[in-house]
């Protein structure tokens, strides 16, 4: 399962983190953010080497959602280096979120 | 060799699978692994389905479907069909995660999928102030001005949705009247927060890195306007996702795959289809479960008669 993230610890587990990570920004009510939950604990499980897969629960942190101009989820952004770099809307399939994040689980 | 794969968990597919598990078809129902349950997954309150006379949720609906489905021996799998060979005797589907299945009949119901404006930097500002998903999105919108295009139910449905969220919903429609149900439409026009916007449609999308606004143009006169917005949801209809059997399958003119007459037979032996892809029309929640019946039926038929 992965990390659940708060504006407490953001800068710990995300944008100090020596690893690259994918943030998703989800909540209880969305839909699709139930159905790409278990696709990114499969490619956490397959790849938690190169990148890590953390949550932020939009509904209990707002101001990390505000901060990060969310405005539909699921949102998935990757942090490199402390910086945003790479940012998705929208539940994919396996293939296809594998294909977008392909230059992080080589 | 399985006598039954379904391609899709809308009303249609799920119908299709009630009816061949009864049938001791045991189908596999194809999921999709994350547009599993369809368009309704995406809806509030169904007020019109029968059988539920105080409504209930669409995700609820579907999950009643799916239990439905499953308690006669349908084998669910959320996975996505990217390729199809329909031709032979021996129908192949293939799907993201790497399977192969191979069945002697094959159910297609694809649904139809969100149209889009078609403006440039539509995608770049989907998720960034554009959305298709009010009940997925529409939180983000607390207190914001908000607009939705469209003239149907659906654009009827996210309007009144999105009302409790925006501090103002401003409805743009390019006719001077709506297609939406008459109860739809009273409920939008008795809603205070609601303007409506008639003869108008959205010519440009304003914004750098999120959506600030829209250019309006009149579709009676030519002129334009700008009205400032922070999200903007988009519900002009859909189109039949026929991509997976467009060059194996007759199409119609509009596109949707083609079944004989009140039939769910296409233009392959052993290929059916059922709901809102063959549908111009009607596209309900009802219509779609009465024809995935149909599919259904057809090919318990075909696979006595073969």
């Amino acid at each position: 399962m992965a990390k659940n993230v708060t504006t407490a610890s953001f800068q710990a587990d995300v944008l100090s983190n020596a690893k690259p990570v994918l943030v998703d920004f989800w909540a209880e009510w969305c839909g699709p953010c139930r159905q790409v939950s278990p696709i990114l604990d499969q490619i956490s499980a397959e790849h938690g080497d190169k990148i890590e897969i953390v949550k932020v629960n939009v509904d209990e942190e707002p101001s990390l959602a505000q901060q990060y101009g969310i405005t539909s989820i699921p949102a998935l952004q990757v942090f490199e280096g402390g910086q945003l770099v790479k940012a998705m809307v929208g539940a994919k399939p396996k293939f296809a979120l594998e294909q977008d994040l392909a230059q992080w689980l080589r | 060799m399985r006598n039954v794969i379904i391609v899709g968990s809308g009303p249609a597919g799920y119908t299709a699978a009630i009816y061949t598990a009864r049938a001791g078809l045991e189908p596999l129902l194809i999921a999709s692994s994350v547009e599993a349950g369809g368009e309704l997954m995406k809806t509030t309150e169904i007020e019109n389905f029968p059988g539920f006379p105080n409504g209930l949720m669409g995700p609820e609906l579907m999950a009643n479907m799916q239990a439905q489905a499953e308690r006669f021996g349908t084998e669910i799998l959320l996975d996505d069909v990217i390729e199809v060979d329909l031709k032979g005797d021996v129908k192949v589907v293939k799907t993201g995660n790497g399977k192969t299945f191979e069945a002697k009949t094959v159910i297609l119901a694809t649904g139809a999928a969100y149209r889009e404006l078609g403006l440039p930097r539509e995608k770049e500002l989907s998720g960034h102030g554009v959305s298709w998903c009010a009940t997925c999105d529409g939180f983000f919108f607390r207190e914001k001005q908000i607009a939705v295009v469209g003239g149907g139910d659906s654009a009827m449905e996210e309007a009144m949705f999105l009302s409790r969220f925006g501090s103002s919903v401003k409805l743009i429609h390019r006719r001077d009247s709506f297609k939406a149900s008459k109860t739809m439409q009273e409920r939008v026009m008795n809603n205070p927060k609601i303007e409506i916007i008639y003869n108008s449609a959205v010519d440009e999308l304003l914004g750098e890195t999120n959506l600030t606004g829209l250019k309006l143009k009149n579709t009676v006169d030519g002129s334009t306007s700008e009205i400032p917005v922070d999200g903007l949801f988009i519900a002009i209809g859909s189109d039949p996702r026929v991509w997976l059997v467009e060059n194996q399958l007759d199409l119609t003119a509009e596109k949707f795959i083609q079944v004989e007459g009140r039939s769910s037979k296409t233009s392959l032996p052993g290929v059916f289809a059922a709901g809102d892809v063959i549908d111009p029309t009607y596209r309900q929640a009802i219509t779609a479960a009465g024809s995935g019946c149909v599919a259904a039926l057809d090919a318990e038929h075909y696979l006595t008669s073969h």
